[in-house]
Order: structure tokens, then sequence, then C-alpha cells
């Protein structure tokens, strides 16, 4: 079981997350309102997008308090406990990712498939985009097209037709590109890697545990992250890295691990 | 490929080429979807909502407004409702506003995409919620399906409105057909509308003869430069531009030409 001991706990959080918004609509609780844009904490507390927020003022409205409130104490969390946390604990559409990319594994499709080249800094080509068209056709570009918000909101408020992104994004990920949608295409997980650029929860590896078995970075979704993988002692430092922990549950022989970033700098002096 | 300056240069300029293309294209196809989306005129906000362009501006599209009202009233878009995505809207003749005093949608938002002080009255500086001065549309009559002005009694649009006797009123004139009976044709007042949609809601026609059009939409404009004369408010807005206009007024140069009938002019001919 130990194995699974992260998956279980992200999978754990992210039907939770997603029950409770569900419940707020359903059944009134009041817990979790609104959605993943935003949403209310106990009635108190405001939540928010930040790259939501952040398209809404480059339109130029005028922001409400709320929001940017939300936005700013949403920041502060993932800027702490790193940024791209949200896709692989909260965001549902992770659960629908990482299934493909299980399915592909097993079908060993990435074997029978030739790799073609998409640049992993496509997304924050997306997320300039989006900006620039939210700026000029005033209105938040991606959020009309987002299908992270399509899929929470369509749990929550009724699905209409958009199960029908999800199905495409589903069959993407496992016909066309290994990790597709998050790793190259999304700019909401593009946000959240800048937003966690310094953040203080990391992966740990060390080296002299290391037997080299790779099993870290076939599980990886941003396999890049673990470029020190069996030559130095380090932590992922990636913004990128979606701390899923995935690679310290299938390690076997522990050499990767959570850790607090501060700490890992002095002891690394030290050494 | 050799590694030289030259190719170097090249290949940098090559690739920004590529990534400009790329992206240009991209944002032809997805500005064209972003453009086709938000031209949907024809949808009924929330109380408080803004002018529909600075609406989908605001909006984040939470769904806190739609979980607030108790009515059910207020909907998300979804995808294949042809409205832009996610945002709230309702569709009257299946469930109206019912314009609660509390007005629970409003507060709750935090975008500011509906607006508290455009539904609240200002009593000695206090603020307080008023429903009635939500603008959420205009109902408007079609005369040739409301059975009213066929001579039929029916008043239930009247009967349904909040505001009975203001927004909507009835109107009695002779029925010139039989004789001895009279037309009670339901009128509806564009100062005193909140659009709330019970009217359309009620009608009894097969579809309803009156129905809910945003204000924008229902409504012409005459202009600034018509003044009532009659009405002293509207007569007041005269003063205010004789003062921002300077006294000297333009002189045209008169033409020092006698006048000729310009018909009969053949000197140019």
């Amino acid at each position: 079981m130990k194995h699974y001991r992260y998956l279980f706990m992200r999978r754990f959080t992210q039907v939770a997350v997603l029950l409770l918004y569900i419940g707020a609509n359903a059944w009134g609780w009041k817990i979790l309102r609104g959605d993943l844009s935003a949403s209310s904490l106990l009635g108190v507390v405001p939540l928010a997008d930040p790259y939501a927020v952040v398209q809404i003022a480059v339109t130029g409205a005028t922001l409400g308090m709320d929001i940017i409130l939300g936005a700013l104490i949403v920041t502060f969390f993932y800027g702490v406990i790193g940024g791209r946390a949200f896709c692989s604990w909260v965001c549902p559409i992770n659960m629908i990712t990482d299934t493909a990319a299980w399915l592909r594994r097993k079908l060993r499709l990435s074997e029978i498939q030739k790799r073609f080249y998409i640049s992993r800094s496509l997304r924050y080509w997306i997320l300039g985009l989006s900006l620039v068209l939210s700026a000029v056709m005033g209105v938040a570009a991606f959020e009309l097209i987002s299908p992270v918000s399509m899929a929470h909101r369509g749990a929550v408020f009724g699905m209409g037709m958009g199960g029908g992104a999800l199905a495409v994004i589903f069959l993407f990920d496992l016909l066309v590109h290994e990790n597709g949608w998050c790793g190259y295409i999304c700019p909401l997980g593009a946000s959240y890697a800048l937003i966690g650029k310094f953040s203080l929860i990391r992966v740990h590896h060390d080296a002299n545990k290391c037997t080299d078995c790779r099993d870290c970075i076939t599980v990886c979704p941003e396999k890049e992250v673990l470029h020190m993988i069996n030559r130095s002692s380090e932590s992922v430092l990636m913004g990128e890295c979606t701390n899923c922990g995935r690679c310290v549950d299938v390690c076997k022989e522990d050499a990767l691990g959570f850790s607090i970033r501060s700490q890992l700098k002095q002891s690394k002096d030290e050494e | 490929m050799k590694s030289s300056p030259s190719n170097d240069r090249r290949y940098f300029l090559l690739s920004i080429a590529r990534g400009i293309g790329l992206s240009a294209m991209g944002a032809l196809v997805w500005s064209a979807y972003v453009g086709e989306v938000k031209a949907a005129p024809l949808v009924l906000r929330p109380p408080g909502a803004l002018s529909e362009n600075e609406f989908i501006k605001n909006c984040i599209k939470c769904g806190l407004c739609v979980e607030a009202c108790p009515y059910d009233t207020l909907k998300l878009a979804k995808p294949g409702d042809n409205l832009p995505l996610g945002t709230p809207y309702f569709t009257p003749r299946t469930i109206p506003c019912y314009m609660c005093s509390d007005i629970p949608c409003v507060p709750v938002c935090p975008s500011g995409a509906l607006n508290e002080s455009s539904v609240s009255s200002y009593i000695q500086a206090q603020a307080k919620l008023n429903i009635n001065r939500a603008r959420m549309g205009l109902a408007v009559i079609d005369e040739e399906s409301c059975i009213a002005t066929w001579g039929i009694q029916c008043d239930a649009c009247y009967r349904a409105c909040p505001l009975m006797g203001q927004a909507i009123t009835i109107e009695f004139s002779k029925n010139e057909r039989t004789g001895k009976h009279a037309f009670l044709k339901p009128v509806v007042h564009a100062d005193v509308c909140t659009g709330c949609g019970m009217c359309e809601h009620a009608c009894v026609t097969q579809k309803a003869a009156i129905y809910v059009l945003p204000r924008a939409l229902a409504m012409g404009e005459a202009g600034n430069h018509y003044i009532k004369g009659w009405d002293p408010k509207d007569e007041q807005r005269l003063d205010s531009i004789k003062k921002e206009v300077p006294h000297e007024l333009t002189k045209t140069k008169l033409s020092e030409k006698s006048a000729i009938d310009s018909l009969n002019d053949e000197s140019g001919l």
C-alpha cells in the first residue's frame, strides 16, 4: 500500500474538493461554494483563480474586491506549497489525464508510436496569447474555452455538451501525445508553474540510494523535472513539477521524498 | 547543420518567425471563436448586472449567484446553450425572477459583474437593497397575438406583474366591432419595468405574447438633441448647455451676392 500513498491521498483530495462544490449547489452545503474560478470558503474567505483574475484585469474591467483578495490568497497558498499542486491535487482534469497516461503505459502506445515534437514551452505561449486576446476581445479568452472550468462547472452546475471537450482531452492524451494536455497545452497549469517557482515544498532526490531503475521517470508527467536522477542529490526545483508525489510512491529505494526547500539549502551548504 | 554564427542566426530568426506565425494562426481561430460566443445579445442577466459588454468582461463564472437563487431561476450557460460559456442567465418563460427583496444573488458576486449599488436606494445616505431598481430587461407585447387586443378579456400579465398598475397598466378603448364592449389592453412602462419576466411566465397564449428582451435590444434612443420643452426637468438640460457653450457664437459670413433662384440660374450651364 505504501507505493500508492500519495496517489490515494491525491484522489481523495480531488474527489473531496469536487464533492464539496457539488454539495454546495445540490444540497446547500456551506463549506465551499462557487467553482474553481472563484469560490467562497465557509462563506467568509474569498478564493479566486489568479489566472482568470489576470485575464479579467487585462480586459480593462474594474475588479471586485473579493476576487482580488481571493486571487492573492490562492497565489500565496500555492506559492508556498508548490504551484502545480493545484494540477495534481485539485484539478478534476487530472483524473482524466492520469487515466489516459496509465492506459497509454499499459497499452505500450509510447513504444509503438513515434513521438512527435511539441515544445514544453507551448503552454507559456498559449498563456501569453490568452492575455493578448483577452485585452483585444474584451473578455477573458481562456475562460471561454477552458476544459478545466468546463469540467468542474459541468460537475457542479450541469454538463451540457461539455463532456465532448473532456473526451477530446482523454483521446488526445491517449492516442496523440503522452501527457499532451497537462504537460504541453494547459495555460492554467502554466500559470501555477510560475506561481510555484519559489515554493517551499519540494521533492528531494538522494542519488546515493538511487539504483537507476527509472521507475520515477516512467510515471512522471513532467519528465524533464527529474533531470538529476542518479546524477546528483538535489531538489526538484523546476516550477513544472506538480508535486504529485507519484515518483516518491514508486521509488522502492526511498531515494525520493518530500522536504522543505530552505532546510535543504542549509544541509547542502553543510555538506 | 554546422553551427556557425550565420547558421545560428538563421535558426534563431526562423524559430522566431515560426513562433509568431503559429501564434497568429492560433489567435485567429481562437479570437473568431471568442467573438462568435460573445455575440449573444438575446440573453437576460441577473439583477444588478452591468451592461452586457462590461458584464462579460467582469464575470468570473463562479456560479455563486446561481447557488444563491432560491427559485432556481438563474442558470450557468453550458456548452451547447450557445451563450457566453459559464455566465449566468435566466429564461423567464420557464422560471422568471421572483424579485426577492433581499436580492440574494447580488451581494455574493465576487467580481463586481453584479453591481449592488445599481439595485440599491439611498435613503439619507443609507444604502438599502431595492429590487425595483433592477433593469434585467424590458417586457414587450406582440399585439398581433395578445388576445386582450382582440377583445378577449385577459389580464394575466397585468395581475402577475409585481409592480401591478405601474410597470403594466390597462388601457381601455371602445370595441367598435361589437359596439358594446371594451378592449382592455396591457401597456408596459419602460421606466418602471424591471424585466423580471413574471408576465411572460403568466401569459396564457401558446407562445408568450408578452416577453422580456434585453433593454439594449428592446429600446430605441431619441438622442440628446431632442428636448421635451413641455417638461421643466428636461428643459433644464438647456441651462447646462448654455453654460458650457461660450456666448460668442460662430458667425458665418453672409453671402454678398444677391439671392437668386438657383433653379433658374443658367450661368453654370
